[in-house]
């Protein structure tokens, strides 16, 4: 099967349904010409022009706002949030207008629109501009998130994300823009709330979301050399998540480390473990163990910014320790 | 006041449309009052000609934003009473099957895109919506309500911003009623209101918000003039809010003393005024309006009833409608 990058499985998703479907727009900063500063969008205001690539002036809240509104009344807007960052200017037009109007309207109006942003650090951004904020969103009834761990969930994710009559937050990890994988010719979508086994092992699995799947995978392989059966799974939805299937991985192994590059502190992790200790308590033989962003705005310094994510080895770290019967004292 | 005009349907359609709200908004206090509306709610009574003349000027396929005042658009827009008591009384029959209540009440069906309980959050809706319109090469208009506390918001700046530079069929409507809850405009508003849509070079008007005529007019106006694409523009609807900030604020001399209230009432009503000419140039006689006023109050008695008979959502309601299929 052919290879692309993330960057390209986004702009072939968008480009795919922009063709489908002529109620489906862009819009954001610099997105046109220049096809956004990661250049994901690169030469699609050429085959669709301005009117339906717009670049925007630097008004978050204005135009994701009037996403909402386009989308209220017969539009498929997908805004572009430059940084994951920004998501703080946002705030009142995705979780109190976003998010509340098919509820508040008694399921009368609908919101479809989808709002690309990113997540990630180790970009050497520091604290603006590499935060992991997810489980800001995921916290709000109404919304639907999404997490692309390869360039396969990117360009599925996205088409049924633009599909969806919800508004959908899709947090691509910057990092991974030039990462390759394996993606079909053939149109295909990936439904939400449905998690995606990486790798199958019988003695703990490890939930990992977006850029923390690869680290989860390493780490299974270094577990593996040591003779520890890893099971990796990517819920590729926080929202809806697929809680069955981790439910069902976790009865199988009995331990479970859960892995988001967000912070640690009232997280996505947090969530996920929780929920985990609830439905599948008599199963496990420890403790689920949450595995974070450290709790600190994310530091310039490598030396520092390196620490403060998830890394393979602190995985692997856990895992061997949670297999071996010793309490982790989490930080 | 305006000329006289020979559309004698559309004026008394437009007295009937006041007397419709001002009578919503009556019966709404009553059930505040007598302890039988769960929450608390803004009365729109004092500025009916706003929303009536600029209603009025719209379509069925044209939009509105509302308020958190939001009472009178909604009556203006099209709704019917029954419905509003019910979304007021939390029933199922509700426009929003009892899950926004009065400040996010709304008749989609005729172009109301909602209430909305966030000063100014409604402001990127409307300029969405006009920009969909645009997109789509529909002729539609959305007219965006806001009160001039909302003009304090910076999402108006940044919509107005893209709503010029992309002229965006929308018509930003103030209703300057003198207040934002407690405080007077002068307080928070620096310089001119119009002066801010101005400053992006979009048209601003300031018009009389109790002469419904005047209003009217103006926004037919503008209507067309934004259908053609040569909009946004902007209307400061100079009003006055009778009720307190809403139903439960009763000792307001504090901010607003009684004789101004007494004045405004007494001096410049638009069910007054509007009535008066209407008698003055013959459209209607006393008796017919008294006919009238009495029907309106009859529905709304009615309806009233039938709201506060009607059932609750069942309870398995609770968690329909956070996401659409
Ligand atoms: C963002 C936000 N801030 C504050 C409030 C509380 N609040 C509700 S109405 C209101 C005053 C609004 O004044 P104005 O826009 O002039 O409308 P009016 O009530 O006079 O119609 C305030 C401060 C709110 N609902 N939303
Ligand atoms: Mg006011």
């Amino acid at each position: 099967m052919r290879e692309i990058t993330l960057s390209q499985a986004v702009n072939e998703a968008i480009a795919e349904e922009m063709r489908r479907d002529p109620t489906v727009f862009l819009m954001g900063e610099d997105v046109a010409e220049a096809g956004t500063p990661f250049k994901v969008l690169s030469g699609l205001v050429e085959e669709f022009g301005t009117e339906r690539v717009l670049d925007t002036p630097i008004s978050e809240p204005g135009f994701v706002g009037m996403a909402v509104g386009a989308a209220m009344t017969g539009a498929r807007p997908i805004v572009d949030l430059m940084f994951g960052d920004f998501i703080y200017l946002v705030m009142d037009q995705l979780c109190n207008q976003a998010a509340k109007q098919h509820y508040m309207s008694g399921g009368k109006l609908t919101v479809p629109m989808v709002l690309r942003t990113n997540m990630g650090a180790t970009r050497r951004s520091a604290a603006q501009h590499s935060q992991s904020l997810q489980a800001l969103v995921a916290h709000i009834p109404g919304l639907k998130v999404a997490m692309p761990s390869s360039a396969y969930e990117a360009k599925g994710l996205m088409k049924t994300a633009i599909r969806d009559n919800n508004p959908v937050v899709i947090f691509e990890d910057k990092l991974m823009y030039q990462d390759k994988a394996p993606v079909p010719e053939e149109e295909y979508l990936i439904p939400f709330g449905e998690a995606h086994i990486k790798r199958a092992g019988s003695d703990i699995t490890l939930i990992a979301t977006s850029s923390m799947v690869q680290v989860a995978e390493t780490a299974a392989e270094m577990l593996g050399r040591e003779g520890i059966g890893a099971e990796v799974i990517d819920p590729r939805t926080i929202v809806p998540l697929d809680e069955a299937a981790l439910l069902e991985s976790v009865r199988k192994t009995s331990r479970a480390i859960v892995i988001d590059e967000g912070h640690q502190s009232y997280g996505v992790t947090a969530e996920i473990a929780s929920r985990l200790n609830e439905k599948a308590f008599y199963h496990l033989d420890a403790p689920v163990l949450r595995m974070g962003a450290m709790d600190v705005p994310v530091p310039f310094s490598p030396a520092l910014e390196d620490i403060t994510v998830p890394t393979p080895e602190g995985v692997v770290e856990n895992a061997r320790k949670l297999c071996a019967g010793e309490m982790i004292h989490a930080a | 006041m305006a000329k006289a005009k020979t559309n004698t349907e559309d004026y008394l359609r437009m007295y009937a449309q006041m007397v419709r709200i001002r009578t919503f908004e009556d019966n709404a206090n009553q059930l505040y009052l007598s302890a039988k509306m769960p929450g608390l709610t803004h009365m729109y009574s004092g500025e009916e000609a706003v929303a009536v003349g600029i209603c009025e000027a719209l379509t069925d396929d044209d939009r509105i934003t509302s308020t958190h005042r939001g009472h009178g658009h909604c009556v203006a827009k099209g709704a019917e009473f029954r419905e509003m008591f019910c979304e007021l009384l939390g029933k199922e029959e509700g426009y929003c099957r009892g899950k926004g209540g009065s400040m996010h009440i709304a008749d989609q069906s005729h172009g109301n895109l909602g209430a909305n309980a966030i000063v100014g959050g409604s402001m990127g809706i409307a300029t969405g919506s006009a920009l969909r319109a645009k997109l789509q090469g529909s002729d539609d208009v959305t007219v965006c309500f806001f009160g001039d506390g909302a003009t304090a918001q910076g999402l108006w700046y940044e919509v107005m911003n893209m709503a010029a530079l992309w002229n965006l069929p929308v018509i930003y409507a103030c209703e300057n009623n003198g207040y934002s809850e407690y405080t007077r405009t002068e307080e928070i508003a620096a310089g001119s209101i119009t002066a801010r849509a101005e400053a992006f070079g979009i048209e601003a008007h300031q018009v009389d918000g109790q002469d419904v005529l005047a209003v009217n007019e103006l926004t037919q106006k503008l209507v067309t003039r934004a259908r053609k694409g040569e909009g946004p523009f902007f209307i400061e609807l100079m009003t006055y809010r009778y009720h307190g900030h809403h139903v439960g604020d009763i000792n307001r001399e504090y901010y607003r003393s009684k004789d101004e209230e007494k004045d405004w009432k007494e001096n410049r009503d638009p069910i007054v005024r509007f009535r008066s000419w209407l008698v003055a140039e013959g459209i209607a006689s006393e008796a017919e309006i008294e006919a009238m006023n009495a029907e309106i109050e009859t529905d709304a008695r009615e309806a009233v009833a039938y709201a506060e008979a009607a059932a609750y959502p069942d309870v398995s309601e609770v968690d329909m409608h956070v996401y659409a299929d």
